[in-house]
C-alpha cells in the first residue's frame, strides 16, 4: 500500500501524495472496520428488538409469557388477537380520528407558520425584530401546563368529547413560525420579491407565486413533524375525548387498562397502531433523518 | 429601486385619479399584509397557549372543583398546601430522578452511537433509519411493549435474569427499579433521535481539523476528546435543553407502566405531570392542580433561564476550538452577535438553539 502511495508522490511533486494519504489517513477513502459495523448491528438490535419482541407476543398467546426462554419468532395467533382488538376498541374509529386530527393540525401549523416566517423573512415592518423576538422566547414556554383553563374551556363550549376540542390548542406552534422564517430568509432572493411586486402582483398573490413553492421542501419537514407530534400526543385527547370517540392512542391506553390484562392483545394492538408510521417510515424515512439532521446545523 | 420609485410618478402625472387609488391600495397593501400575515399566529397563540397558561394562574387562586366549578378565592393557600404536600415533593422527586436516568445514559450513548455513524459507512442511510426506528413507535405503544417487558412475574427481563439464577427485580413496585424502567422507555425512543442531531453537529466540524492533528500525532480517542467534544458543546446543550423541557412534564410513559394506579402503588413513579392529571381529574381539585401547574411552569422556566445561560456561556466558548484560552476570552462578547445576527438577543448559536426543535421541540417531547 504504502510503497503504491509513495511512487506518484515521487513522480508529481507533493500535491498528490499528500491528497492520496490523506485520503489513506482519515478521509473519505478509509473504511471503518468490523468493530464498527458490530457496535452499529448491536445499535440496531437494541432499536428493533422491542417492536420485534411485541411482534413475537402480539402473534402468540399470553402463555409465551411464562416460558423461561423467550421464543424468538412469531407465532400464529396474530390474526385472532387482531380480533379480539376490534372487539375491545373502537379501532377504525380512532385510526379515522388520528389521521383527521393530524392532517387538521399539520394543514393549520405549516399554513400558518409559512405565512407568518414569510412576513418575518421578506417583508419589511414596524416592530418586526421585537416581534419576532416574542416568537422565539414562546418556543420554550410549556403551553401545554395550560390543560386546566383549556380543558374548563372545552367543557363549557360543550366541544368535549369532539374531535374540534382536540385540535385547537394546537393550531399554531411557534417553533413552526421559527423553523419557516429560518428557512425562507436564505431561500427567497430579495429580488425575487421586489420584480413581482414591480410586475403589479399583490402581496398575497406574491405570497402565492413566489414564497409557496420556494417553501415547499421546509413546508414537507415542517409537516411531518408536526404531524408525527400530533399523531403521538396523549394527555390532551385523553381528557377531552370519551372511550367511545377515542383517537389511536387513548383507544390503545384502554386496552391494557382492563382489569385482566392480556398482553398478547395488548402487544398485537401496539403492533397494529405502530404499522401506519412503519409505512410512512418507510416512505419518508429519508426525509425524517435529513429533517432531523438539517434543523440541528442550519435552523 | 431608483425606477421603482420613478416610474409610478411618471404615472401619476398622465392620469392622476385612478392610479392614485391604486396606489393607495398598494401602499396600503404594502403595509399592512405582514401583520396581517403574523397575525393569525399571534392571535392564536394568545387565545390557546398564553390565556391559559395565565388563566391557571388565576384558577389557582381559588377553591376550585371540576364540577362545582368555582368557589372561594382563596388567596394563596392552594400554594401553601400545595409546598406542603408530601405527595408534590415526591412527584418532583420522582420526575428529577426519572429525567437525570434517562438524560445523562441518553447523552452518552447517543454521542458513541454519533461518534460511530461519524465515519465512511457502508449503506449510510441503512444505518441511520435503523437508529431512528424506535422514534416512529408513539409514547403509548412503547409505554405498553415495556410494561410488558419489565413485567415483575412474567416479563421478559425476569424471566432472562431468572435463567442466569437472579432474583426477580421488582419493576414496578420498588422505586429505582421504576424509575430505571421509565427511563429506559424514554431513552429507547429518544437516543437514535438525538444522535443524528448529534452526528449533523459532528459532520460540520471542518475535516482538516483532524487532519492536523492526526498529522500532529493525536490518536482517535485523543481527536474525539480535543476536537469533536468540544466542537458539538453547542448542541449537546440544545439537546439537554430540550430533554428537558420534555423530561419534566413526563406523563404517558407513567401513566401507562401501570394503568391501575397513578404512578404506582405507593406512588414510587408518580411524576409531577401524573400528579397534576390525579389531582385535576381524580380528586377533581381543579384549585390545587393549577397550582401544582403553575409551580411546575416556573419551574421549566427556571430551568430554561439556567440552561440558556450555561449555554450562552458554553457556545460561545466553543465557538473558536483552535484558540487559546484568551484568544478565546476576547472573542466572547463578539460571538453571540456574529453567530445570531437576525434574530437579537435570542437565545445564542442557533447551532445550539434551532438546532431540529421541530423534532425535538416542546410540544414533540411532551410527556402526553
Amino acid at each position: 500500500m504504502t510503497v503504491t502511495q509513495t511512487r506518484p508522490a515521487a513522480s508529481k511533486p507533493s500535491t498528490p501524495r499528500s491528497l492520496a494519504t490523506r485520503k489513506a489517513l482519515f478521509g473519505n477513502g478509509r473504511r471503518p472496520g468490523f468493530l464498527t459495523y458490530g457496535l452499529l448491528i448491536a445499535f440496531f438490535l437494541a432499536s428493533a428488538y422491542p417492536l420485534w419482541w411485541s411482534v413475537i407476543i402480539g402473534s402468540r398467546s399470553n402463555e409465551a409469557l411464562g416460558q423461561t426462554w423467550p421464543p424468538l419468532l412469531p407465532g400464529g395467533n396474530f390474526w385472532t388477537n387482531v380480533g379480539e382488538v376490534f372487539d375491545t376498541i373502537p379501532f377504525w374509529l380512532a385510526l379515522g380520528n388520528s389521521v383527521l386530527i393530524s392532517s387538521i393540525i399539520t394543514v393549520s401549523v405549516v399554513g400558518f407558520s409559512t405565512l407568518a416566517g414569510y412576513s418575518f423573512a421578506k417583508l419589511k415592518f414596524k416592530g418586526r425584530t421585537g416581534l419576532m423576538v416574542a416568537v422565539v422566547a414562546t418556543m420554550a414556554i410549556p403551553t401545554q401546563l395550560g390543560i386546566i383553563p383549556l380543558f374548563m374551556l372545552m367543557r363549557t363550549l360543550g366541544w368535549t368529547g369532539e374531535i374540534g376540542a382536540v385540535v385547537i390548542p394546537t393550531l399554531v406552534t411557534a417553533f413552526g413560525v421559527f423553523f419557516m422564517r429560518q428557512y425562507l430568509v436564505d431561500v427567497i432572493p430579495d429580488e425575487l420579491i421586489e420584480s413581482a411586486r414591480m410586475d403589479g402582483a399583490s402581496m398575497i398573490s406574491t405570497f402565492f407565486h413566489v414564497a409557496l413553492p420556494a417553501a415547499r421542501p421546509a413546508m414537507a419537514i415542517l409537516g411531518l413533524f408536526t404531524f408525527m407530534t400530533a399523531w403521538t400526543d396523549f394527555l390532551w385527547p385523553l381528557l377531552v375525548l370519551d372511550a367511545g370517540n377515542p383517537t389511536l392512542q387513548t383507544a390503545l391506553s384502554q386496552l391494557q387498562s382492563a382489569r385482566y390484562v392480556d398482553y398478547s392483545i395488548v402487544l398485537a394492538g401496539a403492533v397494529l397502531a405502530t404499522l401506519p408510521l412503519l409505512v410512512l417510515f418507510a416512505v419518508a424515512g429519508r426525509q425524517l433523518i435529513s429533517g432531523i439532521m438539517q434543523g440541528a446545523v442550519k435552523g | 429601486m431608483t425606477t421603482t420609485l420613478n416610474r409610478p410618478a411618471a404615472g401619476k402625472a398622465a392620469t392622476k385619479p385612478a392610479v392614485t387609488f391604486r396606489q393607495r391600495l398598494s401602499v396600503f397593501d404594502l403595509k399592512v399584509s405582514p401583520y396581517l400575515y403574523i397575525a393569525p399566529f399571534f392571535i392564536l397563540f394568545a387565545l390557546v397557549g398564553l390565556f391559559p397558561l395565565g388563566y391557571t394562574f388565576f384558577v389557582s387562586l381559588f377553591d376550585w372543583h371540576l364540577l362545582r366549578g368555582q368557589g372561594e378565592f382563596v388567596g394563596l393557600q392552594n400554594f401553601q398546601e400545595v409546598f406542603q404536600d408530601r405527595f408534590f415533593w415526591n412527584s418532583l422527586f420522582n420526575t428529577m430522578s426519572i429525567f437525570l436516568l434517562s438524560t445523562i445514559p441518553q447523552l452518552v450513548v447517543a454521542i458513541s452511537i454519533a461518534a460511530v455513524l461519524d465515519q465512511n459507512l457502508r449503506a449510510r442511510t441503512f444505518w441511520r433509519m435503523s437508529i431512528l426506528l424506535p422514534y416512529v413507535v408513539t409514547p403509548v405503544a412503547v409505554a405498553m411493549i415495556f410494561a410488558n417487558m419489565f413485567g415483575e412475574q412474567y416479563g421478559l427481563i425476569n424471566n432472562i435474569l431468572a435463567s442466569f439464577g437472579v432474583d426477580p427485580i421488582m419493576w414496578k413496585n420498588e422505586t429505582l427499579p421504576s424509575h430505571i424502567a421509565i427511563a429506559t422507555m424514554v431513552n429507547w425512543r429518544w437516543t437514535g433521535y438525538n444522535a443524528l442531531i448529534l452526528l449533523a453537529a459532528m459532520q460540520a466540524v471542518p475535516r482538516d481539523i483532524y487532519e492536523s492533528a492526526a498529522i500532529d500525532g493525536a490518536g482517535p480517542f485523543r481527536r474525539f476528546f480535543s476536537i469533536t467534544l468540544p466542537s458539538i458543546r453547542p448542541t449537546m446543550i440544545f439537546v439537554v435543553i430540550t430533554a428537558t423541557i420534555g423530561g419534566l412534564q413526563i406523563f404517558t410513559e407513567p401513566r401507562l407502566f401501570d394503568p391501575r394506579t397513578a404512578g404506582g402503588t405507593a406512588k414510587q413513579f408518580q411524576t409531577t405531570v401524573l400528579y397534576l392529571w390525579e389531582m385535576a381529574f381524580q380528586r377533581q381539585n381543579f384549585g390545587k392542580a393549577a397550582t401544582i401547574a403553575w409551580i411546575l411552569f416556573l419551574i421549566i422556566v427556571l430551568f430554561g433561564v439556567i440552561n440558556w445561560l450555561i449555554s450562552r456561556r458554553i457556545a460561545t466558548s466553543g465557538d473558536d476550538r483552535g484558540g487559546n484560552r484568551r484568544a478565546r476570552r476576547r472573542k466572547r462578547p463578539v460571538a453571540p452577535a456574529a453567530v445570531l445576527p437576525a434574530v437579537g438577543a435570542q437565545p445564542p448559536a442557533p447551532s445550539a438553539d434551532t438546532a431540529g426543535e421541530p423534532l425535538a421541540g416542546p410540544t414533540t417531547r411532551s410527556g402526553r
